[in-house]
């Protein structure tokens, strides 16, 4: 019996002629949180993919309990005990929780039929020994994020998993969940389960991780126990160099008021939200998931048109029924979920930057593709799109590459209002130093920006003022000077009054 | 393995502004250029089988058969590349022709009773147009609905009855040729409007909106296309090709019936989709449309030639279907084996493809050979 549970020896894997893992090694031991850290793009998910069978390595062994082994795929990785939990949850919506554990394994009766006292019996045991409390009969698609991924850690145990990989189970959560998810984590490694925890936020490693192992551009940089590192250390090491201002916030003297919003109000979602945004300005919105901030934005962009209050843009008020219509008027909102809204994946690079603005590379509706493709390019590359040509597709570029196409994208519209919905979710650290960058830039060059954010350091670091939304409500408004963590987590977690709209 | 101190990459490193070149095999791996060989070879057998299968005068008769799949055709590329569907053409250019025939019937003249026609047919494709991209209900049920309710029409403006004796200056468009070639003059519009709607959909604003929309309909609202309205102009465009596809049928037979083009919608969606669409939209171009629309006729004018039942000619064309949307599957199950180990089930699944290529052309050749030996 070996040391490790999991040994990964001089793994390579290219796609394409494109090495995107070099040779890396990486042991597992059983009992232990080992975080993986690396930019997007470093090769992480690719790394998972390899250990799970979805991907069979080019070179290199994988030693499961100190014997080679040969995954042909996802399945036969799970029976040896490996389970994998994604960002993005992959829940049965319509059945309930302990359904969902035991999908397509459902005990069976003599008869054939599903033996349902016997299934929501097994499934009672199981989350009680996680630790955990469900209703076994909830529908999945009405329990929290948090909860989802409960699901799934008690469907990884119900196969009996002795290796959990979880890739950034926390970039939706709220504080007190990830302390519960944490609290279930130390409980599982204490059990002595081996855990692979991938995530963005370093605080999180320090707190939960025993050992770190760091990926860059595909090579294995280092793997030590994380009391001997500091977060500089782990940020030089994911980075090749030191990130010396995480927030470059420049002081600027906003100007005039560019967009006002008075008493907006969408039926259900949001009401009597007033604000206004000065040319120049940062305006931070925080909040919890799910407070409105997103429907105001979709509501000043046209998507979700408000029912009833005013829009004013520059002293000229305005009804904005459509994107289109916002995009003319000056706005460009980079939406918070890049898969969905904010690219089209299976299309060029090119295509995605021009989609907005396409009318500008056209002669009377007919293309003019150099004129279209060398306006891409400009606009890829001082975004420094990480990318082999512009005519690759967005898809195949990793998740901070492709927000900077889609920042590209709505650049060249030369908005006079941005709106950033959680600009930097899911994206790594060097990008987001470069977005925070191109953000304070922008804002000094007289740009009006409103910026989304679920993470409090990005609100604090980056706006001039602080907007917090609790509810579809306006709970708190705070000039930089003023806002610190504790008034704004106030603010998104007090109650508030009823009210409706006129 | 430790990484090098990654140096600074300059930004005009990171992003070239075009791809460098295109691999001889990526061109071939194009579903078009295996349209272009099946045709090829179609025409290369039915040479050989068949004296009259490169006869100027069968061809040109035969062209005129298609022609009216082929108009609706086009405008159906657009409504899949959106990742829609339009099941009511058929209906349509039945209803359309139909109203024709009956204002001929009472005597009104024929170019106006044509043009109401087609007006007919293209507010039948407003109310497509306003249910799926204004009301935005789903296409497959909306033009399921209207595909019933325009034959419905149609038999109430016809009755059983049929309309006939359209003057020869209208039965031109069905019936006569290009002057001074063996060109019918439906073939010359198809090939018109072919070229034309290929070029709006490959080179305009209008083309690329088609396919953002088929790829991601929600990004492509955020960047500011306007879906709807684009949604509202397709279906509208397929409305008056119906109808001109139902005035050209009713033209080249001489005749309307309210059962006319019965049927037709399917062979419509099975060309686009031969040719390499994606019928989830996003997917697909105007010459693998036009390519596999020439492939199709070709194929089955040959087994006409040969007395081979329609019957089996839809099966033959059924199984073409099936093995162009394999195919794909096929090339990436041979590509993985390359790069990986071999795997029994991917041998077993090419086992089969090969089987069923196989089945396809022994069936093919099995029934032509029955035909030949009769001859």
């Amino acid at each position: 019996m070996s040391e490790y549970i999991l040994e990964l020896k001089d793994i390579s894997k290219s796609f394409s002629g494109v090495e995107v893992l070099h040779n890396v090694s990486f042991t597992l031991r059983p009992g232990e949180v080992h975080a993986l850290l690396g930019e997007n793009g470093a090769g992480k998910s690719t790394m998972v993919k390899v250990i799970t069978g979805f991907h069979q390595p080019d070179n290199g062994e994988i030693l499961l309990d100190g014997q080679p082994v040969q995954f042909s795929d996802t399945r036969e990785s799970r029976q040896a005990g490996i389970a994998a939990i994604y960002q993005e949850l992959s829940l049965f919506p319509d059945l309930d929780v302990a359904e969902n554990i035991f999908v397509g394994r459902h005990p069976i009766t003599t008869g054939g039929r599903i033996d349902w006292r016997k299934l929501y019996a097994e499934a009672g045991k199981l989350l009680d020994s996680l630790g955990v409390q469900l209703d076994l009969r909830q529908k999945a698609r009405n329990l929290s994020i948090a909860q989802q991924q409960i699901v799934e850690i008690a469907r990884a145990f119900s196969i009996n998993a002795r290796i959990l990989i979880m890739d950034e189970p926390t970039s939706s959560l709220t504080l007190n969940e990830v302390a519960d998810l944490f609290h279930l984590v130390r409980s599982l490694r204490d059990k002595g389960t081996a855990i692979i925890f991938i995530s963005h936020r370093l605080e999180e490693l320090f707190e939960l991780a025993d050992r770190v192992t760091v990926l860059r551009d595909g090579f294995w940089v280092d793997s030590c126990m994380l009391k001997d590192v500091t977060r500089d250390d782990l940020i030089r090491m994911m980075v090749g160099r030191t990130i010396s201002n995480q927030f470059p916030k420049l002081d600027v003297c906003a100007g005039e008021v560019v967009l006002k919003v008075e008493h907006l109000c969408r039926e259900g979602v949001f009401e009597d939200i007033n604000f206004e945004l000065r040319c120049g300005e940062i305006l931070g919105m925080a909040g919890l998931v799910g407070a409105g901030r997103t429907n105001v934005a979709r509501a000043i962009f046209g998507v979700e048109p408000a029912t009833s209050g005013s829009i004013i843009l520059a002293d000229e008020a305005v009804t904005i029924t459509s994107p289109q219509q916002a995009i003319k008027l000056g706005l460009a909102y980079v939406p918070e979920d890049r898969q969905h809204h904010g690219l089209i994946t299976p299309m060029q690079i090119t295509s995605n930057i021009s989609l907005p603005t396409l009318n500008r590379y056209a002669n009377h509706g007919w293309l003019q593709g150099k004129k279209e493709r060398k306006a891409s390019f400009e606009a890829a590359r001082q975004m420094e799109v990480r990318a082999n040509h512009v005519q690759q597709l967005a898809r195949e570029l990793s998740g901070g590459n492709q927000q900077k196409v889609v920042l590209a994208k709505w650049l060249s519209t030369n908005p006079r209002i941005l709106i950033l919905d959680e600009p930097t979710r899911g994206i790594d650290v060097g990008t987001k130093a470069a977005v925070h960058a191109l953000m304070s830039k922008l804002a000094a060059q007289g740009m009006a920006i409103l910026m989304i954010s679920s993470e409090l350091p990005e609100i604090l670091g980056m706006s001039d003022r602080v907007l917090v939304m609790r509810e579809g409500h306006v709970t708190g408004h705070f000039y930089r000077n003023e806002a610190t963590q504790e008034n704004i987590i106030t603010a998104a977690t007090q109650d508030v009054r009823a009210g409706s709209c006129q | 393995m430790k990484a090098e101190n990654s140096q600074e990459l300059k930004p005009e490193t990171l992003i070239a502004e075009k791809a460098e070149h295109y691999s001889l095999s990526t061109l071939f791996k194009h579903w078009e250029w295996m349209l272009v060989g099946l045709i090829i070879a179609v025409v290369l057998v039915n040479t050989n089988l068949s004296p009259y299968f490169l006869n100027a005068n069968n061809l040109s008769r035969t062209s005129s058969d298609f022609m009216e799949i082929g108009l609706m055709m086009l405008p159906m590329v657009f409504i899949i590349v959106t990742g829609n569907i339009d099941l009511s053409v058929a209906s349509n250019m039945g209803m359309s022709a139909s109203f024709m025939g009956l204002l001929h019937n009472m005597g009104v003249n024929i170019w106006v009773a044509a043009l109401a026609g087609l007006l007919l047919g293209t507010l039948g494709g407003v109310l497509n147009g306003y249910l799926v991209g204004r009301v935005k209900l789903p296409a497959l049920v909306v033009t399921l609905g209207t595909y019933a309710f325009f034959r419905g029409l149609a038999y109430g403006f016809l009755g059983d009855q049929a309309a006939r004796n359209y003057p020869p200056e209208f039965t031109y468009f069905g019936q006569g040729k290009v002057f001074g070639t063996l060109v019918p003059f439906s073939v010359a519009l198809f090939a018109v409007l072919a070229i034309l709607f290929g070029l709006v959909l490959h080179k305009t604003t209008f083309g690329r909106y088609l396919y953002a929309i088929g790829n991601n309909e929600n990004a492509a609202i955020y960047s500011g296309v306007p879906v709807s309205k684009i949604k509202f102009r397709i279906y509208v465009l397929s409305g008056f090709i119906s109808a001109l596809a139902g005035l050209i049928l009713a033209a080249r037979f001489g005749s309307t019936r309210p059962d006319n083009g019965t049927g037709l919608e399917l062979s419509v969606i099975t060309a686009a989709v031969l040719g390499g669409l994606d019928i989830n939209g996003g997917k697909g171009t105007m010459y693998g449309a036009a390519l596999s629309l020439l492939l199709i006729g070709l194929l089955k004018f040959g087994m006409g030639l040969m007395n081979i039942q329609s019957q089996v000619q839809s099966m033959v064309v059924g199984l073409l279907l099936i093995i162009s949307i394999l195919l794909p599957h096929f090339v990436s199950q041979i590509s993985s084996i390359r790069k990986d180990r071999i795997r029994w089930k991917s041998i077993l699944a090419i086992v089969a493809v090969v089987l069923v290529f196989a089945a396809f052309f022994a069936f093919f050749f099995w029934s032509r050979a029955a035909v030949i030996a009769s001859v």
